[in-house]
């Protein structure tokens, strides 16, 4: 109890908690399409190419956002055009660009001002990192998150399960793939600095996977994972703060102790 | 007035004709079944119908007041749904259109779909949990959401062992009766001649396009329902 009053009485730990609570709800409510679609490492490939802008933002004394929103974007579309033609398949398309864009990132830092505490930052997140710019950000971000799933929230179920159907039935499954790319490069961006690039994907599978362990509605699965992805991210950071270890490892293994729970629950439901 | 009237179709994959010089009509009523044997194109002509595949050549009409978005379609299933979280219910509402909420009269809708292909006491049940025929009527269930007028149903009885598919076979032919015209992709000749009004017989072009009566005394149905019976076997 003392632990999380004194985690309080700093400004920089409230801020992170904040940021870090509302991107994981986010996460957590976009990755359930997205490894429903077998989609769901676009979230990691979003946070390499994310990497890769924050290093040339930092090489040309930009300010990191204004260059990784818009790369990030960009690079969102890019992959779903890839895989919607069809010419290279999507896991292969996210491997392309995730690792093209960390090795210009590296390349760009390692030229600029060398490898140091800040790129070890944005590699693996750092709780100091959050302004009060990035609270007003993540706020923003997760109302247009929430507001956008909500009232498409049928269509993006409908897309989801079946796309040809949906299509078929004159629902825009374009649009709504649209939406979900650009929903979750906003999210990675945003939350990529206090997670870490390597480990902000892991907000987007595991949530939903342990959720679809759970529950046989889709509805149901959406608000599990993300109460899942709250909780797991509360005493995530409460153990990286109390063992001081960074916060994005810190929860992630909570994430997976959580995963491998619900694996277990599901299994005895299924003997039960 | 025919619902759909294709004339002159043509239908190819990056040069490769998968459907050729097809012209054909479904009247409002009909049940045609498509035969033809594996890479004939009958799902291609199923896509272009959809208006998911752009004709190469040759038109596509749709008449008497059907709108393309509004033909209800029984997929091949996609192993992408066989562990989907969602209860039957949800599935069968998205087959609504949803404009984003579903209103009310959905609601009904696919309540009362529901009710008609006895699913009512399942609703709250898991889709991935269901065996094969009662996964076929959920989709059956939702294709008739977005529907009152046609139904594309491509080789629905795939998997199902006999009795089940009769049963589906049975519920197709009762939804004909009451006015739902129906087209039907199918490996099953003899059932096909058994239940259909009208034929179309594929190969890339059309062998035969008319009667289910007159396709039984002609000389390529004779044949190719002789041949039927072992490729039956093969897919089940
Ligand atoms: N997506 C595709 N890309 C390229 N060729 C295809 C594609 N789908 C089908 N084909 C080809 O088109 C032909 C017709 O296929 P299809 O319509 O699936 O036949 P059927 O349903 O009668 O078995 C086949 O030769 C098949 O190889
Ligand atoms: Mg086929």
């Amino acid at each position: 109890m003392s632990l999380i009053k004194e985690m309080l009485s700093y400004t920089f730990l409230l801020r992170a908690i904040i940021v870090g609570g509302l991107v994981s709800l986010c996460a957590a409510v976009l990755g359930v399409p997205l490894v429903l679609k077998r989609y769901s490492m676009i979230g990691d490939g979003l946070s390499h190419v994310g990497f890769g802008a924050l290093a040339v933002a930092a090489a040309m004394n930009a300010a990191p956002l204004s260059v990784a929103i818009p790369v990030v974007v960009a690079a969102a579309f890019l992959l779903l055009r890839l895989s919607a033609s069809g010419k290279v398949k999507g896991d292969a398309a996210i491997a392309v660009v995730s690792t093209g864009s960390l090795a210009l990132g590296v390349i760009v830092i390692s030229l600029s001002t060398g490898m140091n505490t800040e790129t070890s930052n944005y590699l693996f997140g750092s709780i100091l990192s959050m302004s009060e710019e990035d609270v007003r950000l993540s706020l923003i971000l997760t109302a247009l998150v929430l507001l956008l799933f909500i009232i498409f929230y049928h269509h993006i179920f409908a897309v989801t399960f079946d796309e040809t159907f949906a299509r078929a039935t004159g629902k825009r499954a374009g649009a709504c793939n649209a939406l979900l790319a650009l929903l979750t490069a906003l999210t990675v961006v945003v939350g990529m600095r206090l997670m870490g690039s390597l480990l902000i994907s892991g907000l987007v599978i595991f949530p939903a996977l342990s959720a679809m362990r759970l529950c046989r509605e889709f509805r149901h699965v959406i608000i599990v994972s993300s109460a899942l992805s709250l909780v797991c991210f509360l005493l995530g950071t409460v153990a990286s703060f109390a063992l001081a270890i960074p916060t994005g490892a810190s929860v992630v293994c909570v994430d997976i102790l959580a995963l491998l729970g619900c694996f277990g629950l599901g299994r005895l439901r299924e003997r039960g | 007035m025919a619902l759909i009237s294709c004339r002159d179709l043509c239908l190819a994959y990056e040069g490769k004709i998968a459907v050729d010089r097809l012209s054909f009509d479904v009247s409002p009523g009909d049940y045609l079944c498509i035969v033809g044997e594996n890479g004939s194109g009958k799902s291609t002509l199923i896509r272009a119908l959809l208006g998911l595949k752009k004709p190469r050549s040759g038109s596509i009409q749709y008449g008497d007041g059907l709108k393309q978005s509004e033909i209800g379609y029984l997929p091949q299933q996609t192993p992408a749904q066989k562990d989907f979280p969602a209860s039957v219910r949800e599935v069968v509402l998205s087959g609504c259109r949803a404009a984003p909420f579903y209103s009310a009269s959905e609601k009904r809708r696919a309540a009362e779909n529901m009710e008609k292909l006895g699913l009512t006491e399942l609703k709250k049940a898991c889709y991935r949990e269901l065996s094969g025929g009662q996964q076929q009527r959920v989709l059956l269930a939702r294709a008739l959401c977005a529907t009152r007028k046609l139904l594309l149903l491509d080789e629905p009885v795939t998997g199902l062992d006999p009795a089940v598919s009769a049963e589906l076979y049975r519920i197709i032919r009762d939804l004909n009766e009451e006015g739902v015209t129906v087209v039907m992709v199918t490996h099953d000749v003899d059932c096909a001649i058994e239940r259909a009004r009208t034929i179309l017989h594929l190969r890339t072009v059309p062998l035969f396009w008319g009667r289910a009566e007159d396709y039984r005394e002609s000389e390529i149905g004779r044949s190719f329902m002789a041949s039927g019976p072992e490729k039956g076997g093969d897919e089940a």
